[in-house]
């Protein structure tokens, strides 16, 4: 039996970042909006607070604000002939499941993503030449530019209290920010944050080696701030419980602080948590969507919402999931390369070396989300030649601290026994005596790497599994020595008294220990509906009243993490829906 | 000193069997000296024997010195039983539906084995490979022997005629000793804040906003602070 609400302009699946952005902008706009979100509410007063946000073990180790696998996760393997099994626990990559979504839980990075990703394959063909590109790497344009996003971007920077160093402002290069960076109208809402030992000593290092330091922008607020919409922000303490925790400061760029509470207090908007939604509904023809199912986990009730739109807001993973579970689209094969649902999932990759100073305090417990130096030298710099080394894409490198809390920081140099005294005296020697240099790269599309659903294990609701086919290629292994080298180099050259030094990730990956919770891909953005699922305002090329918002969208994945394209995606397609389609429903590009 | 392996266990049983060993119940001189703090105040998961492979374990992994009191008496022990009678011993949030395959490693934990589970099969497995190796369980080996079979148990040069995988065994033992030493002192371990104290970390310190400058490249005195310190 299926209760039948009363029938609203939008549903929003999934209240985090995009869906809060969504709900806000549309409500405004006039638009009856409801949103279902399977998780609980949750707020700064009373779950984020001082002492018991301060909790390692808690938050960190059992992923208290993160999807819960019991009901819920996908199937993994690296390649087609494997047999899929399920990811029993989370690992390697975490999506959130409270209001606020994974808003509530990252470190704040943003950044701008540049044509270099939304142009991809035209660059690298005009330069290189078409055989550059490997047959299987499925890269292709995005169908958008930098210029049409620029003032989202700022858009989402002033929301979200981003503190950074601009480092190029309408072309001129600004001293001090990052001079690979595209033209930005304007400097960034907050000045950057303070920076660490770790991110002093990388600056002088990375600009003794030629290269151009700046501090990584962040949307941690460097002094108390008030944004455009009104909504409050507390200065960053640098408590070091960042990464993983909700803000207690509220200093963090965080949707439970700012779009929601807008939205929730529009009479237009209403929400309703511990509502999961099971299925998106089309219509006759399967050219409309007419609503979704959802069912209330706290009474395993079932409802049908009813909607002129529906809004695809949840983690992306889970939006890619939706789509193939309510037979939205034709699914990717990868055999006969047809079909575009499941198309391109990408991930990122990395390398790392800890370098150890004897008699030098890194205080490890102080720091910003953003207390971070970063180099762009191998990224969007374009001057990079990437043709002696093979690979398309690049990589930051950055160094400083976030969330280097004990139970999952503690660096001693290679060799050091596991337990028994001397593991215990080198734990006290280097814990403070010790900083990283990381590399984030790129993981290029490809042919292989891909959602689809399992055949075979399902979730608390009877459905199929999503399952994911991932591994690094030898693009990414070529890109990852790379960048080694360069680590090595830089922290060779700062003299530490001992160096872990960074290897290539060349193994298959893993979805232990984690790594990033920056999945990419599954339903693309593009120029056309033959391979793309959207086109460039995130509307589905098969019904055009049902978006899709969040790093599903992204064709392929940058070094870069994800959230500043992703804000500034869901302002743009608010943007889209309020101005244009509500006015002309239908699409918005002619397919 | 006496035997430090003939612990509470050996007590306990002679009790169940009637004898009177009471009057040579064996008290370590640390717990003499702090009795508010005891070793064990009891165990809700642990049987018997596990409990004594448990203290034997975190007391040979985090012995004591001049750095930190010796595992039991940083109630890593107590963390460790604490962990495997609640939500997550129990495998809250693991997702258990079958069909069940080992998988490759890349594939992450394929067991269907709640980690209470795992750790209960992996303490009899270990104890068992104790018994044909050295003629007993791991508890009673000296210091070297008991090296021996972490080593073999960390390298996977030990394996267990069972069929559980010794590498997950070991994980998950190694990751809640580590957990017992630095998680908050509210979850029973990190016994007045020793492990935080070791390396220098504050604990739950609420800001640093003018540390950040001000202890740039400066050792910061931390006495740590707990949950319930400020609570």
């Amino acid at each position: 039996m299926t209760t039948k609400m009363k029938e609203v302009d939008a549903v929003i699946v999934g209240l985090g970042w995009t869906g809060g952005i969504l709900a806000k902008e549309l409500a405004e706009a006039g638009l009856k909006v409801v949103a279902l979100e399977r998780g609980t509410m949750r707020s700064t007063d009373k779950d984020y607070a001082v002492p018991i946000v301060r909790d390692e073990l808690r938050f960190v180790v059992r992923h208290d604000l993160m999807q819960n696998t019991a009901r819920d996760t996908l199937t993994i393997r690296n390649n087609p002939s494997q047999e899929a099994l399920p990811m029993r626990r989370l690992g390697s990559f975490l999506p959130g499941e409270v209001v606020g979504g994974s808003g509530v839980h990252w470190s704040g990075h943003t950044w701008r993503w540049t044509d270099m990703e939304f142009r991809v394959r035209t660059l690298y063909e005009e330069r290189y030449g078409k055989n550059f590109i490997p047959t299987d790497m499925t890269i292709q344009d995005w169908g958008i530019t930098y210029a049409e996003l620029e003032p989202y971007y700022d858009k989402f920077e002033y929301t979200a209290a981003v503190s950074g160093k601009a480092g190029n402002i309408r072309g001129q290069i600004q001293p001090g920010g990052n001079p690979f960076e595209a033209p930005r109208e304007r400097e960034y809402p907050l000045p950057a944050l303070t920076p660490i030992l770790a991110s002093e000593m990388f600056t002088a290092a990375a600009n003794n080696n030629g290269y151009h330091p700046f501090p990584r922008p962040a949307a941690n607020a460097s002094r108390a701030y008030t944004n455009p919409d009104g909504s409050k922000f507390g200065g960053c303490q640098y408590c070091g419980y960042c990464q993983r925790f909700g803000c207690e400061a509220n200093a963090k760029g965080s949707p439970h602080i700012t779009v929601i509470p807008i939205a929730m207090r529009n009479p237009n908007f209403e929400l309703r948590t511990h509502a999961w939604v099971t299925k998106v509904l089309k219509d006759s023809d399967g050219k409309r969507v007419t609503g979704v199912t959802y069912t209330n986990v706290l009474n395993g009730e079932e409802f049908e919402q009813p909607a002129g739109m529906v809004l695809l807001c949840a983690y992306a993973i889970n939006n890619v999931h939706l789509m193939l579970l309510s037979g939205i689209g034709q699914p990717y094969d990868p055999v006969a390369q047809t079909g575009v649902i499941g198309k391109s999932y990408c991930y990122q990759t990395g390398a790392g070396a800890t370098l150890f100073f004897e008699g030098r305090h890194f205080n490890p417990f102080m720091n910003a989300g953003g207390s971070n130096t970063t180099i762009d030298d191998f990224n969007i710099n374009w001057d990079f030649d990437r043709g002696p080394h093979g690979f398309v894409g690049g990589y930051n490198i950055g160094a400083g601290f976030n969330t280097a809390l004990p139970i999952g920081y503690r660096p001693v140099p290679s060799g050091t026994p596991q337990w028994g005294k001397a593991w215990k005296a080198a734990t006290a020697k280097w814990y403070q005596t010790a900083m990283n240099i990381n590399a984030s790269g790129s993981v290029m599309a490809n042919r292989y790497n891909y959602y689809d659903l399992d055949p075979t294990y399902r979730n608390a609701f009877g459905q199929p599994l999503m399952r994911m086919t991932f591994d690094y290629k030898a693009n990414e292994h070529k890109m990852g020595q790379h960048a080694a080298q360069v680590i090595n180099d830089i922290a060779k050259s700062m003299n530490p008294t001992r160096l872990n030094q960074a290897t290539a990730r060349t193994q298959p990956w893993t979805v232990v220990p984690y790594q990033s919770t920056h999945n990419t891909g599954g339903t693309i953005m593009g120029t056309n509906p033959r391979d793309s699922a959207l086109n460039k305002y995130l509307q589905s090329w098969d019904c055009h009243n049902l978006f899709a918002v969040g790093a599903n969208v992204f064709a392929h994945n940058a070094s870069y993490n994800p959230t500043g394209p992703v804000g500034a995606l869901a302002y743009w397609t608010a943007d889209a829906i309020k101005n244009r389609y509500v006015k002309n429903p239908g699409p918005l590009v002619p397919a | 000193m006496r035997d430090q392996n003939f612990g509470r266990r050996d007590f306990l049983k002679g009790a169940v069997a009637g004898s009177v060993a009471a009057a040579n119940l064996p008290q370590s001189a640390q717990a003499q000296q702090a009795p508010a703090a005891p070793a064990t105040p009891g165990y809700s998961f642990l049987n018997l024997d596990e409990a004594a492979f448990v203290e034997a374990l975190v007391d040979h992994m985090v012995p004591a010195d001049e750095l930190s009191p010796k595992g039991t008496e940083l109630g890593i022990n107590i963390y460790i039983d604490r962990a495997l009678a609640g939500g997550w011993g129990k495998g809250e949030r693991l997702y258990m539906q079958g069909p069940w395959k080992l998988g490759v490693p890349s594939q992450g934990y394929q067991l269907p084995l709640t980690p209470a589970q795992l750790y209960r099969a992996g303490i009899e497995a270990t104890n068992t490979h104790c018994r044909k190796a050295y003629g007993k369980p791991f508890d009673r080996l000296d210091e070297q022997q008991r090296e021996e079979v972490l080593a073999g148990l960390s390298t996977g040069k030990v394996s267990f005629d069972s069929g559980l995988p010794v590498r997950v065994f070991w994980t998950t033992v190694y990751q809640t000793v580590m957990e017992g030493m630095f998680s908050d002192p509210i979850y029973g371990g990190n016994r007045n804040k020793a492990g935080w104290r070791l390396i220098g970390f504050p604990g739950a310190i609420a800001v640093h906003r003018e540390n950040v400058e001000k202890f740039r490249d400066k050792k910061f005195p931390a006495d740590p602070i707990s949950i319930a310190d400020m609570s």
